[in-house]
């Protein structure tokens, strides 16, 4: 039967790998192209690479990481990070990565998701997500790594992006990132609801029983996590792990 | 040599890294010239049938292809929409195929589908193999392998089914005509049973 995708979600920052919490502090926890070797081994689902520096100092995607990234890579990779236009998109698309995730340029434009997709297939267009808590109760998305408050309804933008055409939604939770206490499981419930189309949820993840919540409740859904797969122990020693294929079929309830 | 067919569709880079770890030679192929000398033909694809039907009768290499596969009998392995257009029509679109597999492509009944989300058919799905291949050589157990698509092969004739899978539906994830083969799930991102399937297929 069809399972569950757990993806764990690398940040770059200063060609490193880096893990933020609350989007703030990001902390140096290796090499990138290390870290995609052993994901290959532990035979992770799926990859997800976000370049935190792109979109914030307005630079290009940095195609030559893209590159030897995508050759290494096993298993379906996710590209995030400072794509703007259909030619980006395009070429990172032929350096060999699966899909693309936009965030800020869809924000500013959602006319680029059918743009996009008309040219490198619905299916590969991932639109990402950041969405914090309002002070009196609901959610907004904010873009340029949760500095810039935009004013959207996550639900409401989500509905929209299923609308023009996206393949996929990832949600990104803020204040859930880098604090390992769970899920926002009210956040997640209420996009599902929202959406039919293919949706991953990310942030907060601080045990494997925290993804087992997510797919006992949603079933077949994206499951990310960014902390728990880079760091081990109380004092968040760096170490790559993931779980294997008896420890996934405990969590998928197989 | 293992030659693949650059009509640009598919993840060509994927394939060419995996051949280059299991140390089988291969080449792309983008004219008929570059097609001479094929022992094995890969037929990527992703997108659209008609899209890919499209690409592909106007890359110049379909007459050699189908002389290479049909009279020659060079194997060839289609992969994804690679191995949709091998049928003769698709749900998805109004171009004939290739139709060197008697069958055609269906959409998936979304009813069928007790997920929220329906279509795409997207992740790591069981491949049952069903009935012994070389293809699926020490994969006949237990392998994952990982879909991605909305529509699937429907075999007018079950005996050129090798290996199901189940959404909704139990469709044919894999099939094998004399010397064509295609796998409906993408190998080249597969993981180790990915490998061994394509190393499989290079050493038919």
């Amino acid at each position: 039967m069809l399972r569950p995708r757990i993806i764990p979600s690398l940040l770059v920052h200063d060609k490193g790998l880096v893990k933020t919490v609350k989007f703030k502090d990001p902390k140096y926890v290796g090499d990138p192209i290390n870290a995609v070797k052993i994901f290959n081994e532990k035979e992770v689902d799926e990859l997800a690479v976000f370049d935190i520096d792109a979109s914030a100092h307005n630079r290009e995607p940095d195609y030559s990481l893209i590159e030897r990234l995508a050759n290494q890579s096993r298993m379906p990779l996710c590209y995030g990070g400072g794509v703007k236009t259909v030619e980006q998109a395009q070429r990172i698309f032929g350096l060999g990565v699966e899909k693309i995730a936009l965030s800020s340029a869809i924000v500013q434009s959602s006319q680029l998701v059918p743009q996009i997709a008309d040219r490198v297939g619905v299916q590969s267009v991932v639109a990402v997500l950041d969405i914090k808590k309002k002070m009196l109760g609901g959610y907004e998305i904010y873009t340029h790594n949760g500095k810039k408050a935009t004013g959207l309804n996550p639900f409401e933008f989500a509905m929209k992006l299923q609308q023009l055409g996206v393949g996929e939604i990832v949600i990104n939770s803020i204040d859930q990132d880098g604090v390992m206490k769970g899920y926002d499981m009210p956040l997640i419930d209420k996009i599902r609801e929202k959406i039919s189309i293919p949706l991953t949820v990310l942030g907060g993840a601080g045990s494997l029983d925290d993804i087992k919540k997510v797919v006992a409740k949603h079933g077949i859904i994206g499951v990310g996590a960014g902390s728990l797969f880079v760091f081990k122990g109380i004092y968040k020693a760096v170490l790559i792990n993931y779980p294997n294929r008896k420890e996934k079929e405990e969590i998928f309830n197989l | 040599m293992t030659v693949l067919i650059n009509y640009g569709l598919g993840n060509i880079n994927a394939f060419i890294n995996v051949f280059k770890r299991v140390d089988i030679p291969i080449r792309t192929a983008n004219t008929v010239e570059e097609l001479k000398g094929a022992s094995k033909i890969i037929l990527p694809g992703v997108g659209a049938f008609d899209h890919a039907m499209e690409k592909l009768n106007n890359s110049g290499m379909r007459e050699a292809l189908d002389q290479m596969v049909l009279v020659d009998r060079t194997p060839v392995i289609g992969i994804c929409v690679g191995m949709q257009i091998l049928g003769k029509k698709s749900d998805e679109g109004v171009l004939p195929g290739l139709g060197w597999i008697d069958g055609d492509v269906k959409k998936f009944d979304e009813s069928t589908i007790q997920y929220k989300t329906k279509l795409p058919h997207m992740g790591w799905n069981d491949v049952n193999v069903t009935k012994s291949n070389k293809l699926f050589d020490g994969l006949e157990n237990n392998a994952l392998f990982y879909f991605l698509h909305s529509y699937y092969f429907n075999c007018n004739n079950n005996d050129d089914v090798i290996a199901d899978a189940t959404y909704g539906v139990n469709f044919a994830c894999a099939v094998n005509h004399h010397n064509i083969y295609g796998v409906q799930f993408h190998p080249e991102k597969s993981h180790q049973y990915g490998e061994r399937l394509l190393h499989n297929f290079a050493i038919l």
